[in-house]
């Protein structure tokens, strides 16, 4: 069975984000990054269903789409337990919009025929929520998006999509498919050093995005901004005693919380 | 302008959010439309033509057929905007309807600004002004971006359609139920919450002191209980309960969308974050900026007294 994972590099969201010269995405100076928290979560239960497969049979494949410093993505995957990588070498992929993105994966995946496909439902940078469907499009697979349960037998995929108010719809559905993976779906492991190690030997395979070939981007965007904040609430800083204090003003004053209390 | 309006119906109901999709087409000066799979006896209340595909034929869930009656709606109607809430029914299924299109899509719209969209992202931290690359857009709209005032009123006009095709040989098995067990936190007067900031789990049991001195309950955001450091049942969220108590207070809660919906309509609500630009501050009445747990023992202190 052939499997692909897609993961994303995204930075820290705790940063502080600042426009880039052209003023439609973040500058990327001073940023730390890291695999996108709901691609952690597809790379673990593509890893689980190759151990559940037997390792043997199974060919788990990560792929990243950007430039150089997302091959540490691809690492770490790689070192929590996939076969091996694929970089599609992209210094502009930050300007692409999903639909050119999933394009490229798919131009990838098409003559691979992966039998299943999983990815994160989101990424926490961009946030579109489109990637894994318009990929699943593109490929001509079955999709289930938000998956917080996943299991194979007998060829069956048992998923369960997690709906508002902490509901599931539970799904069944033939391969070839695309997961995309929710929160919560599993618990990712950690990378172990021996495993870090073997993970060095394991082969990233490059592609240029003009072999891929590249689509025509659908969307626009024209501008990169912090929202203007609605309230005008009121901001405290200081050492921590002093804080305490004034919220407890606060609440006495504001709130019916404390009423009663001297 | 046009809109055809997706509207949503989920086990027996239409979601309450589909009053934000008139809301939007308002905003925008869009003449509308809508588009529903669902049942004849339950209808959204507005002028305008409804297309209706059955549930029974259509299933809960099966986005091929769901697609199929939102394309025969479009080719029908003609619209600029295909307009969907960007929740788990819209951002499931509007992907695919701007895929078979070939058109732009734009999601989980937070504003309107000259005919262009405003769009969150990094986690809800920053905006992107985007605008379609091509003459038709699908859309999603976040949920609660555009509130809807008063009561919608009329009769949409109904034109039943019928999928053609087979669908997606996707097999839908039924729903299962929220963890039930626990306490409702929608009665609670007081809620205190803990994110990912408070660190580990052993500095649960401190933000549940606090929670108590404050005579309140104890609450979380989802990667808490993701982590498996409080119940599920505590989870304020999107997908946990939504609560507006007379007081929340956000303890290392950055304030993902998912966090918000569910506490945005609290009365009074005190975040603690050591990021001062962190997305909570948005909704915040209060922003303490602090180390939490330093903040949290100073403050359980001070309530002791």
């Amino acid at each position: 069975m052939k499997i692909l994972v897609c993961v994303k590099q995204v930075p820290d969201m705790a940063s502080k984000f600042k426009p880039n010269a052209a003023n439609v995405w973040f500058d990327e100076t001073d940023l730390a990054f890291r695999m996108n928290e709901y691609d952690e979560y597809a790379v673990e239960e593509a890893i689980r269903l190759k151990e559940q497969l037997d390792s043997g049979s199974a060919d788990l494949v990560v792929l990243s789409i950007g430039p150089s410093r997302v091959v540490e993505a691809v690492k770490k995957a790689l070192a929590m337990g996939c076969d091996r990588g694929v970089h599609i070498r992209d210094d502009e992929s930050y300007l692409k919009d999903p639909w050119q993105i999933a394009s490229l994966v798919a131009a990838y995946a098409k003559g691979e025929h992966f039998d299943i496909v999983f990815t994160g439902m989101q990424s926490l940078d961009r946030g579109s929520a489109q990637v894994g469907p318009t990929l699943a499009e593109a490929l001509g697979y079955s999709c289930v998006t938000t998956v917080i349960g996943f299991s194979l037998e007998g060829g069956v995929i048992t998923a369960k999509r997690e709906l508002e108010g902490g509901a599931k719809g539970v799904i069944r559905l033939k391969l070839p498919a695309v997961i995309t993976c929710q929160l919560g779906l599993n618990t990712p492991r950690y990378p172990t050093l021996p495993n870090i190690m073997k993970a060095r030997k394991k082969e990233i395979a490059v592609f240029e995005v003009a072999e891929l070939g590249v689509e025509n981007p659908r969307t626009v965007t024209e501008r990169f901004f912090a929202p203007v904040k609605k309230g005008c609430g009121l901001v405290l800083e200081g050492e921590a005693a002093a804080l305490a204090g004034k919220v407890v003003e606060i609440l006495k004053q504001s709130t019916i919380v404390l009423r009663g209390q001297p | 302008m046009k809109a055809l309006l997706v509207f949503e119906y989920r086990r027996g109901k239409l979601t309450e959010a589909n009053l934000e999709l008139l809301s939007f087409a308002s905003g925008l000066g869009a003449q509308r439309s809508g588009v529903l799979v669902g049942e004849e006896a339950l209808l959204p209340a507005f002028e305008g033509r409804l297309y209706l595909g059955d549930i029974a034929k259509c299933k809960e869930y099966d986005p091929e057929l769901h697609a199929e009656i939102v394309l025969q709606a479009t080719q029908q109607e003609n619209p600029d905007y295909i307009v969907f809430i960007h929740s788990s029914y819209g951002w499931d299924l509007a992907p695919r309807v701007a895929a078979k299109l070939k058109i732009a899509q734009v999601s989980e719209i937070t504003g309107l600004s000259d005919g262009k969209f405003e769009v969150g992202c990094c986690n809800g931290k920053m905006r992107r002004l985007v605008r379609p690359g091509t003459p038709k857009a699908v859309l999603t709209l976040q949920e609660g971006a555009f509130p809807f005032a008063g009561k919608s009123e009329g009769t949409p006009e109904v034109e039943t359609l019928v999928p053609a095709g087979t669908g997606s040989g996707l097999e839908f098995a039924g729903y299962e139920e929220a963890e039930k067990r626990g306490i409702d936190l929608a009665n609670a007067e007081v809620i205190v919450s803990a994110g990912r900031g408070v660190g580990k789990k052993e500095n649960i049991p401190a933000i549940a002191e606090l929670a108590r001195r404050l005579k309140g309950e104890l609450g979380a955001s989802r990667p808490v209980v993701d982590a498996g450091w409080v119940e599920h049942y505590r989870q304020v969220g999107a997908t946990g309960q939504v609560v507006s108590p007379k007081l929340y207070v956000a303890c290392g809660i950055s304030g993902a969308m998912q966090h918000l919906i569910g506490m945005r309509n609290s009365e009074f609500i005190v975040a603690v974050n050591k990021d001062k630009d962190a997305p909570i501050s948005e909704v915040a009445d209060v922003m303490v900026i602090a180390d939490v747990m330093p903040f949290v023992a100073a403050l359980t202190e001070k309530l002791r007294k």
